[in-house]
């Protein structure tokens, strides 16, 4: 199990050496994207001006406090608690997060599923688990909101978060196949059967 | 002729602002007393790692005074009604909104609430029937109290209903209580307190799986048979392996809790309704010497 200290954008390569079990703590710059971004995004055709290529993105949706534009608040917002939402709803937007944008890492909470695991083998991608509802920490790993798009959105505008010491997370997909959800949901659902019998109940 | 306790509704919007804020920064005794618990029990080192994180993030929140998580949820308001208390009661309605609306723009807090179909946010963390405020009536008396949840949606997106037919007994509930928390795995934010709704209609059995899911840790089924179904689930559950965040481990959930309600004789629902592990709650009784802010 190793430790890596990734300054994004990565590249491929960096991407490839990351294996589940691994953790990871990131450097300078994080997006924040969600729900709604990713269907206005990809159902919708919107475009955002932000080049995303070899980036990090983490589902979320922060609170955030509308401030005077200066020099560490250039977007004009301040954040006042940045956490992580369940990525499962997001699935579908893997691929071409990944294909249109570049996007190399996707942050989240409860992992993702069996097409993104293909994506980031195809395209060298991973998911990394940040510990959901641990939002009171998370924000201290960022310094500043410097910049936002599609903000009609708000609060689940394209954010591009500075960040300092984003981590540990733990590699929760790879791009060599591996994922830590799908052994554990296979270990979980060898044991239903036991579970249910000591209980009297029949699979 | 005993006196009765007269509410102003100023001191309900302001204790309906409070309560808010407070409960998405402080969580209960008994959370806090749950998670030492599976951290003593806990035997999967990874598990025991997301513990630690989760038991620190309780920390920095009360020590930064910020959210312990992100999701300021859907604000739900649990108003029970003692004896001999007097108010107007659309008036504690618009004032709990009211209160709702001022800790959305005065903190600020993210509205997490929108249109069903247009998902417009007004920015308000208010909408058509939301604030949800539910009201309840006690024997208690010249007592009014304000129980305030925000609900996550990580967790509320678990949520289970399935009208069992009484042939399906209570195998069919056991069976499918332990399939929705496999169902839920890691999305719902393990470990959890998984609320179970036995009985009644459709809409009253969802309504019981949210009043066990919100209940204090320690709290037991009033009925002898639900409290024992709540020991035996509870094991159940956290033999699976699921895990802190779905990773893995022994500690999915704190506890089982189990609400019961008399139900049709061709009826047997069964509802699952689920806490995460950030459980906040926060409560405000007013009774004729002030106001107490609980949880």
């Amino acid at each position: 199990m190793a430790h890596h200290v990734l300054h994004m954008p990565a590249t491929e390569e960096q991407i490839r050496a990351l294996r589940v079990g691994d953790t990871v703590t990131l450097e300078d710059t994080l997006f924040g994207i969600r729900d709604a971004t990713q269907i206005h995004m990809f159902d919708r055709g919107r475009r955002t001006r932000f080049d995303l290529n070899g980036h990090a993105v983490i589902h979320t949706a922060p609170n955030v406090r509308k401030v005077e534009r200066s020099g560490t608040n250039q977007a004009g917002y301040e954040a006042v608690c940045i956490g992580t939402t369940t990525s499962d709803r997001m699935e579908r937007f893997t691929r071409p997060l990944m294909e249109r944008e570049g996007v190399r890492l996707i942050i989240g909470k409860g992992g993702l599923r069996d097409e993104s695991a293909k994506a980031f083998e195809e395209l060298g991608g991973a998911y990394l688990a940040v510990i959901g509802g641990a939002a009171a920490l998370e924000t201290t790993w960022i310094t500043a909101i410097e910049d936002v798009d599609l903000d009609d959105l708000n609060p689940e505008s394209l954010w591009r978060f500075a960040i300092k010491g984003f981590g540990p997370l733990i590699v929760g997909m790879d791009s060599h196949g591996g994922s830590l959800y799908r052994d554990v949901q296979s270990k979980v659902s060898d044991r239903r059967a036991e579970v249910l019998a000591r209980m009297g109940v029949s699979a | 002729m005993t006196d009765t306790l007269h509410i102003a509704m100023d001191a309900v919007e302001e204790a309906a602002k409070l309560l808010y804020i407070r409960a998405l920064k402080v969580l209960p005794d008994d959370i806090k007393q749950g998670f030492a618990r599976l951290d003593s029990t806990e035997s999967d080192g990874l598990a025991r790692s997301v513990l630690a994180t989760m038991i620190e993030n309780i920390a920095v929140a009360e020590r930064t005074d910020n959210l312990l998580c992100q999701d300021t949820g859907i604000p739900i308001y649990n108003v029970t009604i003692g004896r001999n208390v007097s108010f107007d009661g659309w008036e504690l309605k618009q004032a709990i909104r009211r209160g709702t609306e001022r800790a959305t723009r005065e903190h600020p807090l993210r509205s997490s609430v929108v249109h069903p179909l247009t998902r417009v946010n007004e920015h308000t963390s208010c909408g058509l029937h939301v604030p949800v405020i539910n009201l309840d009536f006690s024997d208690e008396d010249r007592v009014l109290r304000i129980e305030m949840v925000p609900k996550g949606s990580g967790s509320e997106n678990g949520s289970f209903l399935q009208m069992l037919i009484p042939a399906d007994g209570i195998a069919g509930i056991k069976r499918f209580v332990v399939d929705a928390a496999i169902r839920a795995g890691g999305k719902v934010c393990p470990p959890t307190i998984l609320g179970v709704g036995l009985g009644g209609t459709s809409d009253l059995c969802m309504h019981l799986a949210k009043v066990a899911a919100t209940r204090a840790l320690g709290s037991r089924c009033a009925d002898p048979e639900g409290a024992k179904l709540e020991q035996e689930l509870g094991e159940a559950v956290n033999s699976l392996g699921i895990g802190p965040q779905g990773l893995g481990g022994d500690s999915t959930a704190f506890a089982v809790h189990v609400e019961l309600a008399a139900t049709h004789i061709t009826m047997n629902p069964v509802a699952v309704n689920v806490q995460c592990h950030s459980a906040r709650r926060a409560s405000a009784t007013f009774t004729a010497s002030g106001v107490e802010i609980g949880f």
